[in-house]
């Protein structure tokens, strides 16, 4: 069986969240996306039933502290080798970490998967096993009902004109070489490389807009930052409107994570408004300090805030070099005061950079604009489909990957049975992705469309 | 009727058309002792349709039936009378090999295969009855004349001859193909064993005079100049004997079509038989593609001892009045003698999802199904099946397990699977669209697919194994040498790879990375790969095709292992589907109509979801 992944926590902010990785693989797919801390041991070389502490991570970086769990077979919840990391409760983490795990070679598991794997490696009883089918069964008729709320959906309108164009293609070319005899016109590469291109133009909107659409569905949470008294907590109040953080000038106020839940644009949005990061020795202070530390690994996004009126200092620097590739609107507040900071090197740090006076309510507007931007929510539609779990994701990747092997067969010059395959393959993948089943479409349009046989 | 007992034979095949005498020789030549009936001596392995084997896909099966040691590919290239390979151009999946058959001769031929064969003996009779012997099995045949054969392995072939129904516009009379007695009371005999049948319908173009035809008004098209064979083991040059020619349809012909469209059997609704989609009539043509102002249609010799010219393309089943009227309507066909009528035929076929992947009937033991009979159109498909449900029967007979050829290995499978799982709605024809895995299914690798199976069975002697082997073990040597000879960079080179308009070298290069090019081929390097000894063509083929396509066809295998893991999960055949819980009462009743072998079958059957796949599995695990 393959090695599969996912969140094995319910998907809500909470303390901690788990995803859990089984199969044959778990172990070597689990190193691929944790790397314990310094002195501690790589997965592959833990024995069962023993735990690394580390990090998280993808291609963009790491994600989040977790503790990494070993199983090995057969003394595991399924049986087979399984790797589980406990990360923090982060529903936003917790994918971005499956999806790591997807990406390093699991498969996304199914409806009771993890279940179903312990019964057939006999780690249940038959009673157990029978509550495992109603879940399972249950599974799909939620799957079912979520299938069908998709087919009316724009996302199924998206991925059908895909399906559609894809058919009514490889229906030509079937036709074309399977009745060599009858005059179906030939395709250019040219009209060929059109249908490829577009569909794969689609699937890639698809697949950048996943994460904002993410957001916009489950909103972002998004970490207020910055040494002590660069008026954080003001631009909280001035972001939601209220007075929820206690403002003052003692710097060091904010010593708990305070959360507001906001709208930016239509994106909901938690806004966490955490304790300014600085070296300290007050107990309390360093605990606020340590959470902000936390919930800034956790986030989707990071609000830096520098106060302009004061020369940049280690602890501006330190967090300039701590966020330099996490994404994040860099806030230089209280424009309205003599300027003393570099704001210049600030700029140079990030993409996003703009000057408010959070006091006086000055560059809101400015403000809002880059959060949009740096959500990617800002450019994109709200009418735009986007995907609605990780199994459309990995569904839309893999019809991707066809399309686009498709196009390089067909630049290369290959012979078109070998693009057809492409095209096949990609259909299949797309097919599944809305939950029908590939079937013999393509040889249905052959008849219907063109006028074949003797 | 009095009835005598006749005899015992291990097999009996119903039918001499070509799945009949597929199925017989194969049975015959594993050693179980059969017999072979047909209506008709005279019509052994006739072609009632077109003068011709193979054609995309067909030409596949042929070539996979000649891989497992069966006949059509040898009676074909040893008949052929022009030979073409389709597909040029459009990539080694597609290539398929096409020949016109001198019709009488290959008739002859194969009647004569068959009357030498040992252990097979040959019968005209009519099959009346096949009898159960009260426990779900067969107990033998019955002829016509009251003969009874005790035989427990049956293989029904009866192609269009089962109650056979001709119709020619508002006429129509019982008749098999070509003017030849249908068989009738079988039919009964069939459904008292609780075989359901059903109404297919085929259809055939007229055959008009040599010398009717005028010839300047039609295309001509002439046979390859270098000939493939369909078989392995053909050797020598062979060589075109006759030219074929195209013409086409005009406005006139529709408007005649349309006027009288409503003498149609079809049209005015008289034929109940369902059509194929692939073969459809001339009517059928203008009637549901009016956008189009011509159809095309050939010209086929029907063979070298006659002048009769097959006009494929424009089968119908309107009036005579109204067929000579719309061929004289045609460029270069005004003044043409109709010597034989177009005609459609409608016969009793069964459903196939009735059947197992072997061909024999779920339900009834010992009784197989090939052909026509089993919903399919065309000689290779027939001749396909007639060999493995040949080879079934022989093995049941001689209590051996039974083969399943699988989609992963062959058009064959493909088709059975096809048959058994997806079942059909109209006669099926073989298409290489309806394989997934064509890259690795070519006409060209059929030997190595399905050759060392045919010499397992013991179809394929030791001599052809041995040979198969050496042509293996040449292509695996020379596949390696050039993945690992380095081919200098020399103007030459760089001239002729810019020729061939692909970059230039830079430095010296393993001659497989230069294969690899689309644009590139064997021959084209031969000048820069002194080390290169002579090899068979066939040999070349392989090793270049292996090495071009290398990248799809690791794909393509890959996907074929993902399919092999589900099929290695087998189904008990006594498992009850309506006492699984949680199985959804639509995939309950499929799953038990069809009664798939394997999980992987059991995915492929329309109406059963991967959650139904999910809990069969857990099923099976208790």
């Amino acid at each position: 069986m393959s090695t599969v992944a996912a969140i094995s926590t319910p998907l809500s902010a909470s303390g901690l969240g788990v995803i859990r990785i089984s199969g044959e693989d778990a172990v070597s797919i689990g190193e691929k996306c944790f790397r314990p801390f310094k002195g501690g041991k790589a997965l592959s070389t833990l024995k069962g039933y023993s735990c690394a502490y580390g990090r998280v991570f993808d291609d963009d970086g790491d994600i989040d502290e977790a503790v990494a769990t070993v199983f090995l077979a057969p003394k595991s919840y399924t049986g087979e080798n399984t790797v589980e990391f406990s990360c923090h409760g982060s529903p936003a983490l917790l994918k971005r970490v499956l999806r790591a795990a997807l990406s390093a070679g699991a498969s996304p598991a199914g409806p009771g998967e993890f279940t179903k794997r312990a019964f057939l490696n006999g780690k249940l009883t038959l009673t157990q096993a029978e509550a495992v089918m109603d879940i399972i069964s249950a599974g799909s008729q939620g799957a079912g009902r979520a299938a069908l709320a998709l087919r009316d959906g724009a996302l199924y309108k998206k991925i059908r004109k895909i399906t559609e164009d894809l058919t009514s293609l490889q229906s030509h070319l079937a036709a074309w070489s399977d009745y060599p005899e009858e005059d179906v016109p030939e395709l250019s590469d040219e009209a060929i490389g059109s249908v490829l291109k577009e569909a794969d133009c689609v699937l890639k909107r698809l697949i950048a807009t996943y994460d904002a659409g993410r957001i916009i569905r489950e909103g972002a949470v998004i970490v207020i930052a910055g040494k002590p008294n660069v008026g954080k907590s003001t631009l909280m109040n001035l972001i939601s409107g209220r007075d929820r953080s206690i403002v003052t000038s003692v710097a060091g106020t904010t010593r708990d994570v305070v959360e507001e839940s906001v709208l930016v644009g239509d994106i909901p949005i938690r806004l966490l408004d955490t304790a300014g990061i600085r070296e300290t020795d007050d107990i309390v202070e360093r605990i606020g300090v340590d959470m902000a530390q936390s919930a800034l690994d956790r986030c989707d996004a990071v609000i830096a805030v520098f106060d302009s009126s004061a020369p940049l200092d280690e602890d501006d620097r330190r967090l300039i070099d701590k966020l330099k590739n996490r994404p994040t609107v860099a806030v230089i507040n209280k424009s309205d005061l003599e300027q003393k900071a570099d704001v210049d090197f600030i700029k140079s740090n990030f993409e996003y950079c703009v000057t408010i006076s959070a006091a006086k309510g000055d560059g809101e507007d400015e403000f809002r604009e880059a959060l949009g931007k740096l959500l990617k929510t800002a450019d994109l539609d709200p009418s735009e489909p986007i995907m609605a779990n990780e199994r459309q994701l990995d569904c839309a990747r893999r019809g991707e990957k066809a399309i686009a092997e498709g196009l390089d067969a067909l630049c290369a010059g290959m012979t078109l049975d070998a693009v057809g395959i492409c095209i096949e393959t990609a259909l299949d993948a797309l097919y599944e992705l809305t939950g029908e089943k590939a079937s013999d479409a393509v040889i249905e349009q052959v008849f219907s469309r063109f006028c074949v046989g003797k | 009727m009095e009835e005598y007992f006749a005899g015992k034979y291990d097999v009996a095949i119903v039918g001499a058309g070509h799945a009949g005498v597929e199925a017989a020789l194969a049975a015959a030549r594993l050693g179980a002792k059969t017999c072979l009936f047909t209506l008709n001596l005279d019509k052994i392995a006739n072609m009632p349709c077109n003068p011709s084997i193979g054609g995309t896909a067909k030409g596949h099966l042929v070539r996979e039936i000649d891989a497992l040691g069966g006949e059509m590919g040898k009676a074909a290239d040893k008949m052929m009378i022009q030979s073409r390979m389709l597909n040029l151009g459009k990539g080694p999946a597609v290539h398929s090999l096409r020949a016109q058959e001198d019709r009488a001769l290959y008739h002859i031929l194969m009647k004569h295969t068959v009357e030498q064969q040992e252990n097979l003996d040959l019968k005209q009779a009519e099959i009346v009855e096949v009898r159960s012997d009260g426990k779900g099995g067969v107990l033998g045949v019955t002829t016509h004349l009251g003969a009874f054969y005790e035989v427990h392995n049956v293989v029904i072939c009866t192609g269009t001859y089962l109650k056979g129904i001709i119709y020619v516009g508002d006429r129509k009379y019982e008749s098999g193909p070509d003017a030849s007695q249908p068989a009738k009371p079988l039919s009964e005999s069939l459904k008292t064993l609780g075989i359901k049948l059903r109404r297919f319908k085929t259809g055939t173009p007229a055959r008009v005079a040599k010398d009717s035809i005028d010839y300047d008004k039609l295309e001509i098209q002439y046979g390859d100049e270098h000939i493939v064979p369909f078989s392995f083991e053909t050797e020598g040059p062979m060589v075109n004997k006759a030219t074929c020619w195209i013409g086409y349809t005009n406005e006139e012909t529709h408007e005649i079509i349309r006027k009288n469209i409503g003498r149609s059997p079809l049209y005015s609704g008289k034929i109940e038989g369902i059509g194929p989609r692939y073969c459809p009539s001339i009517e059928d043509k203008v009637m549901r593609f009016p956008e189009k102002i011509r159809h095309q249609f050939f010209v086929e010799p029907m063979g070298m001892h006659t002048d009769e010219m097959y006009l494929s393309g424009m089968s119908s089943s309107l009036p005579e009045d109204v067929q000579i009227a719309l061929y004289h309507s045609v460029k270069g066909l005004e003044h043409v003698k109709i010597m034989r009528n177009a005609y459609a035929i409608e016969y009793d076929c069964c459903d196939s999802l009735d059947l197992k992947p072997t061909l024999e009937f779920i339900k009834v033991k010992g009784l197989f199904g090939a052909g026509q009979f089993n919903g399919t159109s065309g000689y290779e498909e027939a001749a396909a099946q007639g060999l493995l449900a040949g080879i079934n029967a022989a093995r049941r007979s001689q209590g051996k397990d039974e083969i399943v050829l699988e989609r992963s290995n062959s058009y064959i499978g493909t088709l059975v699977d096809d048959l058994v799982t997806k079942g059909v709605l109209d006669p099926y024809r073989m298409m290489t669209s309806r394989s997934e895995y064509r890259l690795i299914l070519r006409q060209d690798n059929a030997d190595m697919r399905l050759t060392p199976l045919g010499h397992e069975i013991g179809l394929i002697g030791d001599e052809r194994y041995a040979k198969f082997l050496e042509k293996k073990r040449l292509c695996e040597e020379e596949t390696e040498r050039l993945e690992n000879t380095t081919l200098k960079m020399s103007a030459e080179l760089n001239e002729m790879l810019e020729a061939h308009g692909t970059a230039p070298l830079t430095e010296g290069v393993r001659a497989s990375e230069l294969l690899r090019r689309p644009q590139i081929s064997y021959s084209d390097l031969a000048p820069f790969d002194p080390q290169r000894k002579p090899l068979p063509e066939a040999v070349i083929e392989q090793v270049e095709i292996g090495i071009k396509y290398e990248g799809y066809i690791k794909k393509q295998l890959a996907q074929v292992e993902q399919m092999h893991r589900l099929e290695e999960k087998k189904i008990p055949e006594d498992i009850d589907y309506k006492a699984i819980h949680g199985l959804r009462l639509e995939a309950a009743e499929k799953l038990d109509r069809i009664r798939p072998m394997n999980i992987g079958q059991a995915g492929r059957i329309s109406g059963v979801s991967p959650a139904d796949v999910s809990v069969l599995l857990i099923y099976l695990q208790k």
